[in-house]
């Protein structure tokens, strides 16, 4: 269940490697690629966290509240 | 540029700070429990559930400070100062790993400070006094900083003197005595939702006026290299952009072991609420992201600002009408009451704990804990507002650059510690030790450049994160060569089962009465 884990490393190689990204062009609504790629970095982000989130919960609960649907 | 005084500004921030002020004072009330006890004065009981954590954690984080600071560097250094977006981007997954362990042994063993626990990870009281010492000496300027910001936005409204400075603390000071960490806790919806109005309002409207993102983008690519020290609006250099990736890196590291962090982490209910918190906290850093951007936004204003302080302020002003400009700058003062509060209610609590009953008197009992606790944090406050009133502000934003770089050094003997007791305890303070001192004198040899040219490996990289790098060299050595004789070193009162970031009890974490006498 913690090789799910693994996944949380990928937003640290696309933001730690600034050479990637240090770019003008390509332009997105007047942002210059720097801006607008690390800006897309947060909801990616915080979607891999809730998709390891959702995958390590322990299964063990049975409570309503809890259930999957 | 001089700021005039504003009228109905005036009058609608003080409608909002009297709210909250009203708020703090009724928190005391709010999810009733006994305030003697420094569970639920210092911890709010340990009982906050996903949606308060987020406001608390968010209004914590992401202080007034930060709001004035970020947009001011990117003013004054153009790309430099994005790092913060990284910075928070990758914070939650790194929390998401570390800190469920954390809350897991501390609720286990009924710790509130971090160096409660590693005096119960390694049963050294110098080790665990180490960390204490760290966690208050870079809280304290934290504190004053967020005061620095409650400044700024009072010059943004015409006021001078500082008594409005005194009052505004005064009151705070008042409610968290009473309400403990309920009064930020509540607060904080007050402080986040104007907040998101403000800058939701500000990113939708000001770029009209200033005719669009383009201009905005392109009035910075040619202003910044004509400053003082050239800016870039791309981090162009191999050594702009090491600087910008380790600092986003150092600084998130650093982030989790402030006192104020963790004693936000601490309070919510369970663990599963501290991970399911990680992947909602990036709002903020989103919203960070777009704050940042209003430094661009002053320059196309054509702003012209002698502090880089005063950028936020001086495009509000310009921009807002005289009502919105009252909420927003109101929600950057309400903005530091909820730091500074969790401030000084962690810094009490590290007093309380690993000061008072560690040197002091070890016999005194829960409720004469708390009231040590509540003193304290009056103490901070104070000497907070001492600092400002009586010190160059630079001095507290020096401090602050500092802060970040010793809380790191606490990183080995708190977060490589959940994972593994390789280390010996000496290594571990020497280590400290190495990295408090190297830190401190190179940061200072830099006139508090964050970043330094590091000699041999010519990079430039992040002053905390080389501290870090000599603090680990000495940690292994010295462990190396106590190793064999570190019998003694094998006093641990967690046990590996205690740390399951993923066990959950379903029962609220035991209280200090219960848990640790």
């Amino acid at each position: 269940m913690r090789r799910w884990y693994l996944l949380l490393a990928v937003p640290f190689l696309g933001l730690l490697y600034p050479p990637l990204y240090a770019t003008e062009d390509p332009e997105l609504f007047g942002f210059p690629f720097f801006y607008w790629y690390q800006f897309a970095w947060v909801p990616l982000t915080a979607g891999i966290t809730y998709f390891v989130y959702r995958r390590t919960r322990p299964r063990e609960r049975h409570t309503g509240r809890f259930r999957r649907a | 540029m001089k700021f005039e005084v504003d009228g109905v500004a005036i009058a609608v921030f003080c409608a909002l700070f009297l709210l909250v002020t009203v708020l703090g004072f009724v928190a005391a009330r709010w999810k009733r429990a006994d305030l003697g006890l420094l569970d639920e004065w210092g911890l709010g009981g340990r009982r906050f559930g996903t949606v308060i954590t987020w406001f608390l954690l968010g209004g914590d984080l992401f202080t007034a400070y930060t709001f004035i600071a970020v947009p001011a560097l990117v003013w004054a250094v153009g790309a430099g100062g994005f790092f913060a977006l990284p910075y928070t981007i990758l914070v939650f997954p790194l929390v998401f790993l570390v800190m469920p362990r954390l809350w897991s042994v501390a609720s286990n063993h009924g710790y509130v400070t971090a160096a409660d626990y590693v005096k119960g990870r390694f049963s050294s009281r110098g080790l665990a006094t180490a960390i204490a010492f760290t966690g208050l000496l870079a809280t304290m300027p934290y504190i004053a900083l967020q005061l620095v910001g409650i400044q700024v936005v009072l010059e943004g409204l015409g006021i001078a003197g500082e008594w409005p400075l005194i009052i505004a603390f005064a009151v705070l000071a008042a409610y968290t005595y009473t309400s403990g960490l309920r009064a930020p806790a509540m607060i904080a919806l007050v402080k986040d939702t104007l907040i998101y109005a403000t800058v939701i309002v500000a990113i939708i409207y000001i770029p009209s006026k200033v005719g669009g993102w383009d201009n905005i983008f392109s009035s910075a690519s040619q202003a910044l290299p004509g400053r003082d020290e050239p800016g870039a609006l791309i981090p162009g250099t191999p050594d702009a952009q090491v600087a910008y990736a380790t600092l986003a890196l150092g600084s998130a590291m650093a982030l989790f072991l402030y006192p104020h962090a963790l004693t936000a982490v601490l309070s919510s209910r369970s663990q599963d609420v501290v991970r399911r918190n990680m992947s909602l906290l990036p709002a903020w850093t989103f919203l960070l992201g777009l704050m940042a951007l209003l430094g661009y936004m002053a320059i196309a204003a054509g702003l012209n600002v002698t502090d880089p302080n005063h950028a936020v302020p001086a495009l509000f002003v310009d921009m807002f009408p005289s009502w919105f400009l009252g909420v927003a700058f109101a929600a950057i003062a309400i903005g530091a009451l909820v730091p500074a509060a969790v401030m000084s209610i962690a810094a009490a609590n590290l007093f309380t704990r690993n000061v008072w009953k560690e040197f002091v008197r070890a016999d005194i009992s829960d409720r004469q804990e708390s009231q040590i606790a509540k003193i304290a944090s009056l103490v901070v406050k104070v000497g907070a507002l001492a600092f400002v009133l009586f010190l160059p502000t630079q001095y507290a934003i020096d401090l602050q650059l500092l802060g970040g770089v010793w809380m790191l050094q606490t990183l080995p003997a708190v977060m490589i510690a959940l994972y593994s007791r390789w280390f010996h305890r000496w290594g571990l303070l020497a280590g400290w030790l190495v990295g408090m001192v190297s830190g401190t004198w190179i940061a200072s040899s830099q006139d508090f450049a964050p970043v330094w040219n590091v000699p041999v490996l010519s990079v430039t990289a992040y002053t905390g994160l080389v501290a870090l790098a000599l603090n680990l060299v000495v940690a292994t050595v010295i462990t190396l060569v106590l190793g064999r004789r570190g019998r003694a070193d094998r006093l641990d009162e967690t046990r590996p089962e205690e740390y399951d970031e993923l066990m959950e009890t379903g029962q609220p974490a035991p209280t200090v009465g219960a848990g640790v006498t």
